[in-house]
């Protein structure tokens, strides 16, 4: 029994050991791009990059598109240890700077901006006073008494600037759990397992019914700035260039915005 | 003597892939110590936050164990010695844990023993009491996942011990709960206690099932492997540091326990 037990985890281990870029591109007969495009995004961006992955296929159908969406500090952790990514996208500045201090990126190139808000799950939430529609309320007039809230761990983006709108609040230890990105956060309230939790503006879009959000005049201190560039190295460099105008041009700032996010 | 002969005597078809199985298990822990930036250990082990996660460690694990081996002992005993039908499904249902992504037994308990979950919704509206978030479901993901250790371990002492001795006993007017209490118990202790240790490690380890139920709070819920995983994205050096913290546990802890509970079983 021991024996079988652990034979099928060795070929668990087995069948997680695929290379994601084992193939590069190189220029097709036609001038698009072949091949394989690696892209490291951070959580927030699931739904519009994964939109802009597709149009690109279409576009190239000679190109595979693979997107790795993960918080962006454990994306730069893993671009620093050497994986090979072509495009790396980034929740804010602080982790596309630690690539520019490890000499993989020269030019980062702003893309958009996200702010956070309340969410609360749709059915009500303990401890959470909905805005009386008076302009923009404060973190303070909405959170009036303790709710079980998540937010983004202080390791990520979110997390980061999650903690500086607490502080400004006055309410840093309300938080009950640290979630490893802002997907989780957003998760957790869709199930109803915290009264509420912070999240971006553009997740609250993805999320549709099952979870309400309130604006908080706390959030313009924190304004994350999404950069995106291609490092050095980047085994379909090609690609990757037409990915990243791909996301600058008119059509991608579209399909951003429409997802919630603001301009940089 | 005869063991260096015997020694000497494995077939090259077993020695080099033996050989490179060592490689592939010791050169990861051997990377982890040379990486280690020895001048910043003290630095960083000083830091309350890596007391705090290693003192939660070392506390759930030890809690899980417990609550492994009350629930545990009777079941493995249930599944060696009962006749009930259904006994080889009862057995393949509870080790299903084992094979099974901690991930997922994290997204189930979540369904059961969460706020809106079936059996967390009635313990909310009855007695108000909320698990997930909790250092109890840190103790509850971890028993999740590390109990079919020592369930498998006893089950097969279990079965390897020789019954004559509690026929004896039963011959002799003894009940069968205490037959069980006074011979099959000490029969296969270094049993109990080899799954107990393996159950403990795994539970001390445990990862997916922690941070999907049990969420992630300093001091609360934060282990030191939610720890390590967070400290990677910030600050590679201290996530070195909080690893290599969590192999000498570990290593001291099976080593001890080697010497003192598990001696029998290497003499046997």
């Amino acid at each position: 029994m021991r024996t079988r037990a652990l034979l099928v985890a060795a070929l668990l281990a087995l069948a997680g050991c695929t290379d994601p870029a084992q193939d590069g591109g190189g220029p097709a007969a036609d001038g698009g791009a072949t091949g394989t495009l690696t892209v490291f995004a951070a959580a927030s961006l699931i739904d519009v990059f994964t939109e802009l992955g597709a149009r690109m296929e279409e576009e190239h159908p000679e190109l595979d598109v693979r997107i790795s969406y993960s918080g962006s500090s454990a994306l730069a952790t893993q671009l620093v240890q050497g994986a090979p990514a072509d495009v790396f996208a980034s929740a804010d500045e602080t982790q596309m700077a630690r690539l520019e201090d490890a000499g993989l990126v020269t030019r980062a190139e702003l893309f958009a901006a996200n702010r956070l808000m309340l969410a609360v799950p749709a059915d009500g939430s303990a401890g959470v006073t909905a805005p009386d529609g008076a302009g923009i309320p404060s973190l303070r007039d909405l959170v009036t008494g303790d709710p079980t809230m998540a937010v983004c761990a202080p390791e990520v983006p979110c997390g980061e600037a999650a903690a500086q709108v607490l502080r400004a609040a006055g309410l840093a230890d309300v938080p009950d759990t640290y979630a490893e990105d802002v997907r989780s956060v957003l998760s957790l309230v869709e199930l109803g397992e915290v009264d509420a939790g912070l999240v971006y503006v553009s997740d609250v879009h993805a999320a549709g019914d099952a979870v309400l959000a309130y604006a908080f005049s706390e959030s313009a201190r924190a304004v994350n700035r999404y950069p995106i560039a291609v490092p050095s190295g980047a085994p379909n460099a090609e690609a990757a260039r037409a990915f990243v105008d791909l996301v600058l041009s008119d059509a991608g700032q579209a399909a951003l915005a429409d997802a919630g996010f603001q301009r940089p | 003597m005869s063991r260096t002969r015997e020694g000497a005597g494995v077939p090259v078809p077993l020695l080099v892939p033996a050989a490179l199985g060592v490689a592939f298990l010791v050169l990861p822990l051997l990377g982890l110590l040379v990486r280690t930036p020895w001048s910043e250990l003290a630095g960083q082990l000083a830091e309350p936050a890596v007391g705090e996660a290693l003192r939660l460690s070392l506390v759930s694990a030890t809690l899980a164990t417990a609550l492994s081996l009350v629930l545990g002992v009777p079941l493995a005993w249930v599944l060696a010695r009962s006749r009930a039908r259904g006994r080889s499904v009862l057995r393949a249902l509870v080790t299903v844990p084992l094979v099974l992504p901690p991930v997922v037994g994290g997204v189930a308990l979540f369904l059961v023993l969460g706020r809106q979950g079936i059996v967390g919704s009635w313990l909310d509206d009855a007695f108000g009491i909320t698990i997930p978030f909790t250092t109890a479901a840190v103790v509850i993901a971890e028993t999740f996942v590390a109990m079919p250790f020592l369930v498998i371990s006893v089950e097969g002492a279990l079965r390897a011990a020789d019954t004559r001795f509690e026929d004896v006993a039963a011959t002799l007017g003894a009940g069968r709960w205490t037959t069980f209490r006074r011979v099959t118990l000490p029969l296969v202790a270094p049993g109990v206690a080899a799954g107990a240790v393996l159950c403990w490690a795994r539970a001390l380890g445990e990862f997916g099932a922690t941070i999907t139920f049990a969420g992630n709070f300093p001091g609360t819920t934060q282990t030191m492997p939610l720890a390590v995983y967070l400290a990677l994205q910030r600050d590679p050096d201290a996530a070195i540091v909080l690893s290599v913290v969590l192999l000498a546990v570990s290593l001291a802890t099976l080593l001890l326990l080697r010497d003192r509970w598990l001696g029998r079983t290497g003499a046997a």
